[in-house]
Parts: structure tokens; sequence; C-alpha cells
């Protein structure tokens, strides 16, 4: 396990290095000069020089990228143009927003996706699993940030059941202390804010689990389905273990290292799916936080929210390919 | 056996070998498949929509009509009724339908092309060819998909030309790496080995065996990706990173209109179910042509 693990990491090396030079290029494959075309074609002859010093742009290519990987090793990920703030700082609470939002979509996502598959697997051709399968097919083809807007015009516009953007009321603040707001909440015991947080999480967090939480229930189903017709779940059957356990305990152990795969490879669907979801649902998240980036063409913000997404999809992944060889050691050997 | 039983054998086996070219054989397999064959029927009807959309419609997607704005769906002469511009929305879905088709195949060709190159050459000589794009594969996986867009676009500009290009690209390692595994097997088969025996050149191999041989789950993941790309585009559009208005883009109609969604919502659930339809269509009939042509990779 510990040779795999280093093996694993070590493959990281020129992953991370091939993603920093990607991004680090954004802003050196702008046709043009990137001072114009963030500051626009008015600005005086000094104010474009002013911004191009402020960006390195001045010096050698390789003293740029240089300085930049000296600057990402310490955690400096560079200043905004837009608030001069410097980015890992202001990044934080977005991120802890992003973060709180993906748990959420996933969880909703494994639990819907999990449950519905076994069932349809437990009750193949029954009309819960025709159902079942549909809602799937047309979960798999929703576009997120539709998804999102049919939301918020039904549950929130039309029903005022839930709110329809934010993080939390307006009207009673939450006082961040870790920026995980259900966290914090808890922390200072305001359970009615706890409450709205929560309430908040709903719509963002069904629109953004809906696309895995279909794959999820398709795959387990049929993982399961694989799994149930095998020789230990018949002798399980036939020395009378209840269905139920034979079900949720048997046979799902076995079903699960497929589904952990794709919850993984979902991940990154998510992470992308966020940049979408938190545009629509004002969600303050990386996702929008790049968002307002792009429109103002504030590239230092741009390279560092995709570089940060990115490295957490890697990070991620390397988790789940972990966790997937403990569970499953033939892995180890391939 | 009896005689009679082996003349019908002989005969079955007669019949078999008349009708058996592999893509009747697809056909027939493809033809069982009802999910795919609803697929099939969604995607013609999106296809012969786009085509026939000057003859379906007598307005402009662009001409904007304010004193007609926000009509009502079955307003008279406005089926799916109109935009916050007074732009007749059937039209400008159906105008919609040829962009979102026509970006999601060449974007797909693109990437199917671009793709199946590096992953043959990467399969076929392996050592330092494929240490080094199985690399940049990896470094482009490592991107959620539609930030790697939203980064070639930010590079690019914003056109529907670049979100087609941005998309191209991202979609490219998909490919890539199927055909790759898919090469790295059929190294090991005889045929292949044989080839190289008797002295064939490598340009040969790759283009007479090789590729033939790997098209099969190229076809079932292109079909699948033309679903991907349509979703992708209508997202970088939604972003404002796509086709400027006043292009009809799903998802550029979509941005625009999101902000009248109270007054008027006809506005925001057509172009969403447009793009629903189309994406389902292309999955239905991906699926079905997987379970058709490759059993192995059943979901």
């Amino acid at each position: 396990m510990l040779a795999y693990t280093i093996r694993r990491l070590l493959m990281l090396i020129p992953v991370l290095i091939g993603m920093s030079l990607l991004v680090f290029s954004i802003i050196h494959l702008i046709p043009g000069d990137p001072a114009k075309t963030i500051l626009g074609e008015k600005a005086s002859p000094e104010v474009l020089e002013n911004m191009r010093e402020e960006l390195g742009l001045n010096d050698p290519l390789l003293i740029q990228y240089k300085n930049y990987m000296l600057g990402l090793v310490q955690g400096d990920l560079g200043t905004s143009i837009r608030t001069k703030v410097p980015i890992a700082k202001e990044m934080k609470p977005y991120l802890a927003g992003t973060m709180e939002l993906t748990f959420f979509a996933m969880a909703f996502a494994l639990f819907i996706g999990v449950n519905a598959g076994i069932l349809a697997a437990w009750k193949q051709n029954s009309w819960f699993d025709y159902m079942a399968m549909l809602i799937a097919l047309i979960g798999v083809s929703m576009p997120v940030f539709w998804l999102g807007l049919m939301e918020q015009w039904v549950f929130a516009q039309n029903l005022h059941w839930l709110p329809s953007i934010g993080r939390s009321s307006i009207i009673n603040p939450v006082h961040p202390i870790s920026h995980f707001y259900i966290i914090d909440t808890i922390l200072v015991g305001d359970f009615g804010g706890l409450l709205e947080v929560l309430k908040h999480l709903i719509l963002p967090s069904i629109a953004l689990g809906t696309i895995p939480m279909a794959i999820i229930a398709r795959m387990t189903r049929s993982s399961m389905l694989e799994v149930m017709r095998s020789d230990y779940i018949r002798t399980a059957k036939a020395k009378g273990v209840k269905e139920f356990f034979l079900v949720y305990k048997h046979a799902l152990k076995n079903a699960f290292i497929p589904i952990l795969t794709v919850v993984g490879l979902q991940t990154g669907l998510l992470l992308g799916g966020a940049v979408l979801t938190e545009t629509i649902f004002a969600w303050p998240g990386i996702g929008k936080y790049l968002y307002d980036a792009i429109s103002i063409r504030d590239y230092p913000v741009i390279q560092s929210g995709i570089l940060i997404i990115a490295f957490i999809f890697v990070m991620i992944n390397l988790i789940v390919d972990l966790l997937y060889s403990a569970i499953d050691p033939r892995i180890r050997y391939r | 056996m009896s005689q009679i039983q082996h003349q019908t054998v002989i005969n079955q086996m007669k019949m078999k070998e008349r009708v058996d070219s592999p893509w009747m054989d697809m056909w027939r397999r493809l033809r069982k498949q009802k999910l795919a064959m609803i697929g099939g029927f969604i995607i013609l009807f999106f296809i012969l929509l786009a085509f026939s959309a000057p003859l379906l419609t007598s307005y402009s997607y662009k001409a904007v009509e304010l004193p007609s704005r926000f009509l009502p769906p079955f307003s008279e002469g406005h089926f799916l009724g109109t935009d916050d511009l007074g732009r007749d929305l059937f039209t400008r879905i159906i105008y919609g339908a040829q962009i979102s088709l026509r970006v999601g195949f060449l974007a797909v060709i693109g990437s199917v092309i671009i793709g199946t190159f590096l992953g043959l050459l990467a399969g076929y000589y392996g050592k330092w060819v494929d240490m080094l794009i199985s690399r940049i594969f990896d470094i482009m996986l490592a991107f959620p998909s539609i930030l790697l867009a939203i980064a070639i676009v930010t590079i690019l500009g914003r056109s529907l030309t670049n979100a087609l290009i941005a998309i191209a690209i991202v979609n490219i390692p998909t490919y890539g790496r199927l055909v790759r595994s898919k090469v790295l097997t059929l190294k090991e088969e005889e045929f292949i080995i044989a080839a190289k025996a008797v002295g064939m050149k490598d340009s040969r191999i790759i283009y007479n065996h090789l590729l033939p041989n790997s098209m099969t789950p190229i076809i079932v993941q292109g079909t699948l990706g033309i679903a991907t790309a349509i979703i992708e585009t209508a997202a970088l559009g939604f972003l404002g990173l796509g086709a400027e208005p006043p292009i009809p883009e799903w998802g550029t109609m979509l941005a625009d209109s999101k902000d009248y969604i109270q007054l008027a919502p006809w506005t925001v659930i057509f172009p969403g179910v447009s793009i629903m339809l189309v994406v389902l269509g292309f999955n239905l009939f991906g699926d079905g042509l997987r379970d058709a042509l490759d059993p192995k990779m059943k979901l």
C-alpha cells in the first residue's frame, strides 16, 4: 500500500507541473497585448506600462515562470487586478462556499443515486425500476444551468418555499469563523441561522447533484445486478438471509467498488458544474468568483481560480484512487 | 440429423452470409433497442427541423419587433411566443438547432480526428511517444472539461467558433485514450504481429489494420460525445463565452431571457427543453449503439 501511494504521488508531479504551465500560459497566449486586453483600447501608454509591470510581463518568459512557481509554492496566487487584494486571501471564503455546496450536492447524489439504483436492481423490471431509469436518463441529459433556473422559478419565485440566491439570509447574516456556514452557525449556537443556511443549500445542491445522481443510479443498478447473480449471494439466500440484509449488506459491499470510481470521476463534473450553478444561484464560491473575473478580464483571478479548482479535482482523484486500492487490493498490482 | 434439418441449417447459413455486412449487422442489432430508436427519432426530428428552418418559418431570427414582445405561446403567428425583443421564439429555436447540431458534430469530428491520431501514435510506438502523449492527456484531464474550455475561450476571445475550438480541444484526450488502449490490445493480436513479420510498413499497419479495428468504440463514444459537446456549447453560451447575440444559440438565449423568467417563462422553458431533448436523443442513441456494437461495455 505504501509503495502504491508513493508511486501514485510521484505520478502527480508531472501533472501538477503541466497544470501550472497551462495556467501560466493563459495570459501569454492572449493574442496581442494582454495589458490592452485588460484595460481596453483607450488606455494611455503609461497606464498600460504600469499594468505590464504589475503583471511582470516585462521580464523574460523563463524568469516570469520561475517567479510564478516560486509564488505558487509559497501559497502566493497573485493579486486581483480589480480589488488589489492577494487572491489567496480573497479566495478562502469562496473556497469554503464551493466545498460546502459540492459536498451537499455529492451527498444528495450519493444518497438518492445509490438507493434508487439498489431498489431498481432489487425490483428489476418493476414499475419502480422503469421510472427510476427513465428519470436517470433524463437527469443525465439535463443542462445544469437550465435545471437551476427552473428550480428557482418554481420553488422560489412561484411557491416561495425556498430562497433562490445566496448562502444565508441577508437580514440575519452568518458571522464567518471557518467560512463553512453550517459549522459557523453551530459553533455560535445559532440554530435559526443553521436552518436558513440549510434552506439556501437545497436548490443549488439538487441542481448540481442531479447529473451525478443519475449516473450513480445507473451504475449502482448495473453493478448490483451483476453481483446479485453471483454464487455467494445465492448461497446466502439459500441459507435464509433476510432479503434486506442480502441486498444492503452482502451485495452492496461488492457492488460499491465500481460506484466509487464513478463518484471520483463525477467530482470533476461537479466542480465544473459549480461554475454554472454558483452563477445562477449567486452563490459566493470559486465558480462565481471566476465568472465575475471573466467578465471584467481579471486575468490573475481567472488563472488562480482555474488552477485551484483543477488542484482540488486532482487531489480528490488521488484520494479516490487510494481508497479504491485500499478496498480492492487487486488494483495495486496492475 | 435428418436430411431436412440439415438442409435448413445450410439454407440459414447461406442467408446469413448474404446479409452479414457489418453495417447491416449493426443496424439489425440496433433496431432491437427500443430506446436507441427513440433517440434516433429525436435526433432525426431535430436534424429535419434544422435543415428545413427557412421553409418552416417566414420570420428572421434577429428581426426585432418591439410591439409584439413577450407574446405567449400559441399567439397568432407565433407558435411558441416571442422573446423580450419581439423575436419569434420558434424561429430562434429551429435556427438554434442548426447551430447546436453543427457545433456538436464539428467539435466531435475535430476531437476524434486529433484524438485518434495521437492515440494511434501513442499506442503503436509506445516508449517516449506514449509517455509524452499520455502525460499531455493526463494534464488535460486534470481540469474539469468545462473549466478547460473556459480557459481556452478566455485566451481566444468570445465567439461561437472559439467555443467550438475549445470544446474540440477539451475532448481530445477522451478519444485519444480510448484509441490508445484499443491499439495496445490489438498490438498483441496475431494479425498485427504477422503484418509486422512480413515487413509491412508502420503507416500501412496503422491505417489499414489498427484504425479500422479501433473504429467501434470511437463511433460509440463519438455519438455520446455529441451530447456532451452540445451541452458544453450551451454552457459556454450561458456564461457569455459562446455565441454572441443575436445568434440564436440555445445557451445564449437562456442567458438573455433568464431575467424575464417570471414575466415570460416560455422564453426560458423552450430553449432549455430543446437542449435537453437533443442531448437525450444522442445519449439514448449512443447507449443503444454501445449495447449493439460492444456488449462488453454495457452499463
